[in-house]
C-alpha cells in the first residue's frame, strides 16, 4: 500500500467573484522513499494539490473535498489540533522563499529547535544538540557556531538549507518542497537537490517536489504528474515521461524550453498558442483542447478520463502523440 | 585588462567600417555599504565591446554584477571609474542634457513586466511616452506610430485602451517591449525579461525578441542568469563571477568547449530537460557559497571555490585574455593554455 493517497481531491476557493475553482478531482499516491514531482506552469494547481495535505490553506475561504489519507489515516477528517501534530511530523514543508518563511528574531538554533520541542519534547539543550546535527546533515559547515546565528547572516542557500533542516527535523514521512530552489543560483541549486537525495537514501522521506522546472523534474524526480487548469493531464516515470510524452501539453511544454530548440538546431521555439482557460467555469471537456493542435470535435464533447497508455504511463487525451520525441535520448 | 574583439560572423564585413556600438573598458562600479566604510565591489574591471546588430548575453549568478553593468551602460548609476562609448561618443560623463539624447539611443526591457508599467496609464499612453519625451510626436499623432508597433510586438489595436493589470504577464512584457522600441533604439539593454514568464509564454516572447531583434537590427545586452536562454539568443556570450568577466566568446565555441572552470561549472549545474542524459552526465558541484563582494577573495575570485586551483591562483589575478590561440575567445584563468585545459567535471558530483 502506497505512503500517502488522495483521491478524487477538489478545493476551491470562495471570492467575490464566485468560487475559483484551484483543483479539481486530483488523485494520487506516494509510496515510501519516493520522489514525486508535481509540474506545471502559474495557476495549473500545483502548489494547492500538495498544500491541501497538510491543510495549509486558508480555512474560512477554502471549500475542500475528497479523501487523503496517510497511512490509512484520514487527513481530511482530522481537527486542527490534531492537524498541528501532523504538520512538521508526519508532513513537513519547505518554501520557496526561505527569507520569509524563517523569523528574523529568532536564531536558527532556536527556529529548528522549536519544532523538536513541540513533537519530540526534547529539552532545550538536547534539541540544541539534534539542532547541530541537522545542520550537518544538510551541509553547513561549522554548525556548531552556525546555530547562533541569525537568518540574516546566511546565504540564500544556507537558508534554504536551514528551512530543510527544520522540516526534516522530526523525520517526516512526507516532506512537501514548494520550488525549493526557485529562489537559488544553478551551482547552488544542485547542492540543494543532492540533500533532497540523499535524504530519501537515508531516511526513506517520500518527497513531493513542486516545480515548474522540467530540468529539476528530470534531475531529481522518479515520477512526474503534469497538471493543467486543475487536473492531471499525464502521470509517468520520468524516463517514460521524457523519452514517451502522450499528452500534447506535456509535448508543448518540453519542446517549448530553448534547449529543445537549440538540440534541434532550431532557430524558433515551439510556441503553446492561446491562454490558460479562466478558473471560474469547468466545462465537460479538455482544458486544453483551444490550445491543442491535436484537438478534433470530440475532445470538447466530454471530458478526456485519464487512462492507461502503456505501463504506470496514464494521460487525459482522446488523441495522444505517439511519436518518439525528437531531441529525447531513447 | 585586454578587451574582447570578438566578431560575429554575421554581417562582419558591414562592421569592419563601423565602430562598436558599445564600446565598455575598465568599468568599476562600487558601492558603499552600511557604516564603516565598507566597499561592495559590484562591477571590478569589466571591459565589453557589442557590434552592430550583434547579441552579448552577459551571464551570471546573484551578485555577479551582471545586472550592475547594464544600470551603468543606461547611466541609471554612475560608474565609478572606467569608460562607456555609445556609438564612439563618450557617455561616462554626460550632463543631464547629454541624457535626454542617451535615452533615445538606450533602451531597457525590465525584468518584472508587473512593476515596471505605470498601472495608471493605458496601454497606448506608456507606448507613446518615449515619443511625446523626446519631442518626436505630440501625444494626439503618436497613435499610428504606436498602433504600428503594438503590432509588431503581437498586440491588436485595441489594446491601447487597455490598462497592465488587464493584461497577461506575456502581454506585458510585449508592452515593454513596444515601449522600449518605439524610438527604434541603437541599443537594447534586456535585464532578465523572461525569467518571470511561463515557459510556454516565455517561448513566445524570446521568439518576439529574435525576431524584433533580426528586423529592426538592434544590438543588445542580454542579461540572464538562465544558460539556455543565452545559448538560444546570444551570437557572444560573457560570463561573470564577483564583479568580473571570467570567460568571453562566441556563443558556439563557449558552450562546446568552456574554458575556465567556472563556466565549467555553471554548464553542469544547469539541470538538462531529459532524464537518461541529466542522470548519466557527470556534473561539478561547486563546495560553498559565492565569496562577498565586500572582500573578493586574493589572486583568481573563483579559488575559493574551484576545483582545480592551484597555489598561483590563490595570490596572483589572471587576465582575461586569449589563451588557446583560437582568436575571439577569451579566458582568465592561469590554467587555461594553448595545451591544457582544466577539467573540472572530473570530479564527479
Amino acid at each position: 500500500m502506497s505512503l500517502l493517497e488522495m483521491t478524487d481531491v477538489s478545493v476551491g476557493f470562495a471570492t467575490e467573484d464566485g468560487l475559483v475553482r484551484a483543483v479539481k478531482g486530483m488523485s494520487l499516491s506516494l509510496a515510501h522513499a519516493e520522489i514525486l514531482a508535481l509540474c506545471g506552469e502559474s495557476g495549473c494547481g500545483k502548489t494547492v494539490t500538495a498544500m491541501s495535505i497538510p491543510r495549509l490553506l486558508p480555512a474560512e475561504t477554502t471549500r475542500l473535498s475528497g479523501s487523503i489519507t496517510l497511512d490509512g489515516r484520514d487527513l481530511t477528517a482530522l481537527s486542527e489540533a490534531e492537524m498541528r501534530d501532523v504538520r512538521g511530523k508526519d508532513v513537513s514543508v519547505v518554501f520557496q522563499e526561505p527569507m520569509t518563511s524563517l523569523n528574523p528574531s529568532f536564531t536558527v538554533g532556536f527556529q529548528i529547535g522549536e519544532v523538536l520541542r513541540r513533537h519530540e519534547d526534547l529539552s532545550r539543550a538536547a534539541a540544541r544538540a539534534r539542532a547541530v546535527d541537522l545542520l550537518k546533515l544538510v551541509g553547513i559547515p561549522d554548525p556548531a557556531s552556525r546555530i547562533k546565528e541569525y537568518p540574516h547572516q546566511l546565504s540564500g542557500g544556507m537558508r534554504q538549507r536551514v528551512m530543510i533542516a527544520i522540516a526534516v527535523a522530526c523525520s517526516p514521512r512526507v516532506l512537501i518542497a514548494d520550488e525549493p530552489t526557485t529562489a537559488l543560483d544553478v551551482t547552488i541549486q544542485a547542492g540543494v537537490l543532492n540533500i533532497f537525495r540523499d535524504l530519501r537514501d537515508r531516511l526513506g522521506t517520500a518527497i513531493i517536489l513542486i516545480t515548474h522546472d522540467l530540468g529539476v523534474v528530470a534531475d531529481i524526480a522518479d515520477r512526474a504528474i503534469v497538471m493543467y487548469a486543475g487536473r492531471a493531464v499525464e502521470a509517468a516515470p520520468v524516463e517514460e515521461l521524457y523519452a514517451r510524452p502522450r499528452h500534447p501539453y506535456t509535448v508543448g511544454l518540453l519542446n517549448a524550453l530553448p534547449t529543445a530548440a537549440t538540440a534541434a538546431g532550431r532557430r524558433r521555439l515551439a510556441e503553446i498558442p492561446g491562454m490558460v482557460p479562466p478558473p471560474f467555469t469547468d466545462p465537460d471537456a479538455c482544458a486544453f483542447a483551444p490550445r491543442c493542435p491535436r484537438a478534433e470535435a470530440d475532445c470538447t464533447a466530454a471530458r478526456p478520463p485519464l487512462e492507461s497508455h502503456g505501463a504506470s504511463h496514464l494521460a487525459a487525451c482522446l488523441h495522444p502523440v505517439a511519436a518518439v520525441r525528437t531531441g529525447a535520448t531513447p | 585588462m585586454s578587451e574582447p574583439q570578438a566578431r560575429p560572423k554575421r554581417a562582419e564585413a558591414q562592421r569592419e567600417t563601423h565602430e562598436p556600438v558599445l564600446e565598455v573598458s575598465g568599468l568599476v562600479k562600487h558601492y558603499a555599504a552600511g557604516e564603516r566604510g565598507k566597499v561592495v565591489r559590484a562591477v571590478d574591471g569589466v571591459s565589453l565591446t557589442i557590434g552592430e546588430g550583434e547579441v552579448l548575453g552577459l551571464v551570471g549568478e546573484s551578485g555577479s554584477g551582471k545586472s550592475t553593468v547594464g544600470k551603468c551602460v543606461l547611466r541609471l548609476t554612475e560608474p565609478t571609474a572606467g569608460r562607456i562609448r555609445l556609438g564612439g561618443r563618450d557617455i561616462t560623463h554626460l550632463s543631464r542634457r547629454g541624457m535626454r539624447s542617451l535615452r533615445r539611443d538606450v533602451h531597457i526591457v525590465f525584468q518584472d513586466p508587473y512593476s515596471s508599467l505605470n498601472p495608471r496609464f493605458t496601454v497606448g499612453r506608456i507606448v507613446a511616452e518615449p515619443l511625446v519625451r523626446h519631442g518626436v510626436a505630440r501625444r494626439s499623432a503618436a497613435a499610428d506610430r504606436v498602433t504600428a508597433m503594438l503590432g509588431k510586438v503581437g498586440l491588436g489595436p485595441e489594446t491601447r485602451d487597455r490598462y497592465p493589470h488587464e493584461l497577461s504577464g506575456g502581454q506585458r512584457q510585449r508592452v515593454g517591449l513596444a515601449r522600449s522600441l518605439i524610438l527604434e533604439p541603437k541599443l537594447v539593454v534586456a535585464d532578465e525579461p523572461v525569467s518571470a514568464l511561463d515557459v510556454s509564454v516565455q517561448a513566445s516572447v524570446l521568439n518576439l525578441i529574435a525576431d524584433l531583434q533580426r528586423d529592426m537590427g538592434f544590438s543588445c545586452l542580454f542579461i540572464t542568469h538562465d544558460l539556455s536562454v543565452v545559448e538560444f539568443l546570444a551570437d557572444r556570450i560573457a560570463v561573470m563571477y564577483l564583479g568580473q568577466i571570467v570567460e568571453t566568446g562566441p556563443r558556439d565555441r563557449l558552450f562546446a568547449a568552456p574554458e575556465h572552470p567556472y563556466t565549467q561549472a555553471l554548464l553542469s549545474a544547469a539541470p538538462v530537460p531529459d532524464p537518461a542524459e541529466q542522470r548519466r552526465r557527470s556534473r561539478v558541484v561547486l563546495g560553498g557559497d559565492p565569496p562577498s563582494p565586500v572582500r573578493p577573495p586574493a589572486g583568481c575570485r573563483f579559488h575559493t571555490r574551484c576545483p582545480v586551483a592551484v597555489d598561483r591562483c590563490r595570490t596572483e589575478p589572471p587576465d582575461l585574455m586569449n589563451r588557446r590561440l583560437n582568436g575571439d575567445h577569451l579566458t582568465a584563468c592561469h590554467l587555461v593554455s594553448s595545451d591544457s585545459l582544466p577539467d573540472a567535471r572530473g570530479t564527479r558530483a
